[in-house]
């Protein structure tokens, strides 16, 4: 878990990092010259296969920790007060995880079979990212559903930052203060820049105008 | 503070024996004083089912000072009751009220079945200690005491790790029923000591492979072991046994 979970960790600054280009605010240019960048370079597609890679373990591992944690216990306790002693997230992954699992497949629908519809079988015709990202957050109820995807996945790293470096073994009175610091940080940074894009979209904080695009560069 | 006395209704988990289905009783117990600890009150309700020709209710215990690890009730939702850093024989009845309903469950674990009422089978952890929870000595004569250097603060981090009693309440309040703090400070007492070192990396791999092996589950980091342990033991010591467990693992051939 904790092996696939940094890795996740690492990819969402890439992601956060390259979306944030939106805020440039420049009709989408900078933006999809790095998108652009990300679906052609190859090294990023084969990374992008890692990527899948991880999570489909990081999943494959959480279904066979939660069938073996369900097992420890056939008989449950009539009262228990679980919040007495623990986050009510840390012990919600495994549903925090189902939602964004589900989040996860809308964001896909939305944004990575289009590019990937356009690439391969429209024999790599233009495709507009910032434009599609523009009328998709359009709608409130899309806007929505990615605010509480971002919400789901704030707790999951809320629980799971800190959490690998424990199961890697990191943990004592020097490291542990920073680490909590860090993933707190990091949490923090990572879904607000996420949850601005869908809302900067819908207010219309930043523009898209149709006539300007020359978006696509000639390769 | 004050002295009172109070009148309590408890539900009590009884089964006759491993096999037989449970289920909650309800008794009423009155007149108990609140300088009484909860055992001494279980003491006073067995005492009067006695005397009404019933069955007393089985409870396992024995120090009563907090330090053999014996007593072992999931009392109001909570391993040992609502004290911190508390076992259930020194939780005192000025923890009530007068009118109170108590929940008394035993430790709910795959690895811990039930004996009879509130009594569990305890001996995986007997068996994860037989795996590796030991040292080879020489025989003879006891070495001097200080005959081996030792750090001043991995001494004091050993015997921290070291005041675990094996009571299980960290397997009880785990939502996965992981035996991980238990196991981790029995690694770390030893791992942190030369006295441990000769079988450092079979300790570590055999203890983990026997937990494994009874059936407790997996730790997931909520940390509630640490909160609910009657000694404090810290969930570092688990950092610390993932450590020795990587370590181990990375230089076994096997």
């Amino acid at each position: 878990m904790a092996f696939t979970g940094f890795f996740l960790i690492t990819f969402l600054i890439v992601h956060a990092g390259i979306n944030s280009c939106i805020f440039l605010n420049d009709n989408g240019k900078t933006f999809n010259i790095v998108g652009r960048f990300m679906s052609h370079n190859w090294i990023v597609r084969f990374l992008e296969l890692g990527l899948f890679a991880g999570l489909i373990v990081h999943i494959i591992q959480g279904l066979m920790l939660w069938r073996q944690n369900v097992a420890a216990r056939p008989v449950k306790y009539y009262s228990n007060k679980p919040e007495k002693n623990s986050t009510w997230y840390s012990r919600s992954m495994g549903l925090l995880g189902t939602l964004l699992l589900i989040f996860l497949v809308i964001h896909l629908a939305h944004f990575y079979v289009g590019t990937k519809v356009a690439l391969y079988a429209h024999h790599d015709a233009p495709h507009n990212l910032y434009a599609e990202m523009h009328e998709v957050f359009q709608q409130w109820w899309v806007v929505a559903i990615y605010l509480l995807g971002i919400v789901a996945l704030f707790w999951h790293l809320m629980h799971g930052f800190q959490s690998a470096f424990q199961s890697l073994g990191v943990n004592n009175k020097k490291f542990i203060p920073i680490i909590n610091a860090a993933g707190i940080g990091y949490t923090v940074i990572i879904c607000l820049a996420f949850a601005l894009m869908p809302i900067a979209f819908h207010f219309g904080w930043i523009t898209y105008t149709p006539e300007v695009v020359p978006a696509i560069p000639v390769h | 503070m004050e002295h009172y006395n109070m009148n309590l209704t408890l539900k009590v988990w009884k089964q006759k024996n491993s096999k037989a289905k449970g289920g909650f009783e309800t008794y009423q117990v009155k007149n108990i004083s609140s300088e009484m600890s909860f055992l001494e009150m279980f003491d006073v309700l067995n005492e009067q089912l006695i005397e009404e020709n019933k069955e007393p209710i089985a409870f396992d215990h024995d120090c009563r000072e907090g330090i053999c690890g014996m007593c072992s009730m999931y009392i109001n939702g909570q391993a040992h009751g609502p004290w911190q850093q508390n076992t259930t024989c020194q939780l005192h009845m000025r923890a009530f009220k007068d009118g109170d309903t108590i929940v008394v469950e035993p430790w709910r674990s795959r690895a811990f079945p039930v004996i009879k009422d509130l009594v569990v089978d305890r001996t995986s952890f007997d068996r994860i200690i037989q795996a590796g929870g030991y040292i080879s000595v020489n025989t003879g004569n006891a070495v001097d005491a200080n005959a081996l250097p030792i750090d001043k603060k991995d001494a004091d981090a050993a015997f921290m790790a070291a005041a675990c009693i094996g009571c299980g309440a960290c397997v009880a309040t785990c939502k996965n029923g992981s035996a991980m703090l238990f196991t981790s400070a029995k690694v770390s007492q030893l791992a942190l000591l030369p006295q441990g070192a000769p079988e450092r990396e079979t300790r570590v791999l055999n203890m983990v492979a026997q937990m494994d092996k009874e059936g407790f589950g997996n730790c997931t980091n909520t940390y509630a072991c640490e909160a609910e342990c009657p000694k404090g033991i810290s969930v570092s010591n688990i950092a610390r046994m993932n450590r020795e467990f990587l370590s181990a693992e990375l230089n076994s051939e096997e």
